[in-house]
């Protein structure tokens, strides 16, 4: 669903009112009306993530648990493999695993989280594809699941290196989990579902917690020194840092998790020979992908100069310009590098590291090179 | 004797005989948050009123600073390419962007003087 810009029509996460009384710049995202920044600024809020631990309200965000009708968390698992590349079955109780919706054409219809919670699957998916993405699901698997949207329910981020201590003071259990580990746990006395993953590169935690607890939950977070509020603005120069895709930029329904160079999230038992090849929407060109290859691939992009190049830029191969071999679909300026970054897509003949490309920026082409992602070195804890 | 003038778009303007000076107001740099890249024109391009003469680029965005009035530019500031975050911290002092040698007087008339622009920004 299209972002609404009339302020009226917005609708506000149970954070809102902590948004305001921190200064927050609000804007409208995808129909909410959402912090872009603190008065900190963007750049001071990126790199305090990086060295101590940021705050994030991604409430807006959708949560959906799905509940076998058999009792059984393997007949959801099986359910909800028709719809995703990914290997669901696998995941045992207590972890998480990255997946995406896709259509029949092989393209992406969302990225989501799919964690399994021993007796059910719990979903994160994004904010603008929320509403589409339940129907999907229901359209699909009801007859083998009930699928329950969580909409009472609040969702923050807690991400950087602090992210563990500043939580182990509310969740006893928080030090011992590993990345992607995710289960229902109790943060400061709430009933809270808590994973060791996030959006920023960086260790750290997503905590889901009831709607009318979030904003005394936030703020027992914030009371830590280290701990800073984070808007949308830093949470995405984070992600591209990261080289993690936003969906609507860096992966729609026109790019294949292959072509998005998401290869690592298909495991080999959905791959051609696997167990359990195919038997996902589009699976036949997926596959396809996997085993000739794609024409076109998402790669990273550096700049030799400071001049962000940002979405929607025409790549060349050559500086005198011609015909364009592709596009920026996130760019910007990176600042723990403090340098611009950005990914895109090019001919698969383009693709390899160091490849020398020319970006169009007003007019000017401006040279650039693939390098690998992730830009910034990930500090999960595995 | 140096008179500022703005723009109705966060520009300043110090006046000096037939030079203007220009930059982009503190309000301006407020509104457009931690800034990370100036790109300035070349010297001795002749800009033409509400024309693009710079960007200024914040994490977040492009946004294009406009020419003020009409002339030749003589001298852009060196050190922005260095220090683009100098925006910011000095915005209407050290963060000038570029000098123009004013073709049209007549062009000032329709600029604020601070009152004016203070009423602007309210």
């Amino acid at each position: 669903m299209p972002a609404r810009d009339d302020k009226d029509s917005l609708k506000r996460t149970p954070l809102y009112d902590l948004h305001v009384s921190l200064g927050g710049k609000m804007v409208p995202f995808a129909g909410y009306d959402m912090p872009v920044q603190y008065p900190a600024g963007v750049l001071k809020e990126h790199l305090h993530t990086r060295s101590q631990a940021g705050l994030f309200d991604v409430s807006h965000m959708g949560q959906i648990a799905l509940r076998p009708k058999s009792g059984k968390v393997e007949d959801a698992a099986r359910a909800l493999e028709r719809l995703v590349p990914q290997d669901i079955v696998a995941i045992a109780p207590g972890r998480q695993r990255y997946a995406q919706f896709t259509n029949a054409d092989g393209g992406i219809l969302d990225d989501l989280m799919v964690a399994n919670f021993g007796d059910h699957l719990f979903l994160v998916v994004n904010a603008a594809c929320k509403a589409e993405d339940e129907a999907h699901l229901r359209a699909n698997l009801s007859d083998d699941c009930i699928i329950d949207s969580l909409a009472d329910r609040a969702l923050i981020a807690l991400q950087g290196p602090k992210a563990e201590t500043a939580l182990a003071k509310l969740c006893a259990a928080a030090p011992a989990m590993k990345f992607m580990d995710a289960g229902p746990h109790e943060v400061a006395g709430l009933a809270c579902f808590v994973s060791r993953s996030g959006y920023t590169g960086e260790d750290g935690f997503e905590i889901s917690v009831p709607a009318g607890d979030a904003e005394r939950l936030a703020k027992t977070l914030l009371e830590n020194p280290d701990v800073m509020p984070i808007g949308l603005g830093a949470r995405d120069s984070l992600r591209l840092e990261a080289g993690l895709c936003l969906y609507g930029h860096d992966i729609d329904t026109a790019t294949t998790p292959v072509e998005a160079a998401l290869e690592w999230s298909v495991q080999k038992s959905r791959r051609t020979g696997g167990a359990r090849a195919g038997g996902f929407p589009g699976a036949e060109k997926i596959l396809a992908h996997f085993d000739n290859g794609a024409s076109r691939r998402r790669v990273g992009l550096r700049t030799e100069g400071r001049a962000p190049v940002r979405e929607g830029a025409l790549l060349f191969a050559d500086s005198a310009g011609g015909a364009p071999i592709g596009k920026v679909t996130s760019g910007g300026f990176g600042p723990s590098l403090n340098a611009p970054v950005a990914m895109g897509y090019v001919p698969a003949s383009l693709s390899a590291l160091d490849t020398k490309l020319f970006a169009e920026v007003r007019g000017q082409f401006l040279p650039l090179t693939v390098a690998a992602m992730p830009f910034v070195k990930n500090t999960y804890k595995r | 004797m140096t008179t500022t003038l703005y723009t109705s778009d966060h520009e300043w303007l110090a006046i000096e005989g037939d030079v203007a000076t220009v930059g982009i107001t503190d309000y301006a740099q407020s509104q457009l948050g931690d800034v990370v890249f100036v790109e300035l024109p070349k010297i001795g391009r002749t800009l033409k009123k509400a024309e693009a003469a710079a960007v200024v680029e914040s994490v977040k965005a492009a946004s294009d600073v406009y020419a003020p009035i009409s002339g030749d530019v003589l001298e852009t500031n060196e050190a922005l390419a260095a220090e683009p975050a100098l925006v910011n911290s000095d915005a209407q002092g050290k963060a000038w962007f570029f000098k123009i040698k004013i073709a049209d007087k007549s062009e000032l008339g329709g600029l604020m003087d601070e009152a004016a622009y203070k009423a602007h920004t309210a």
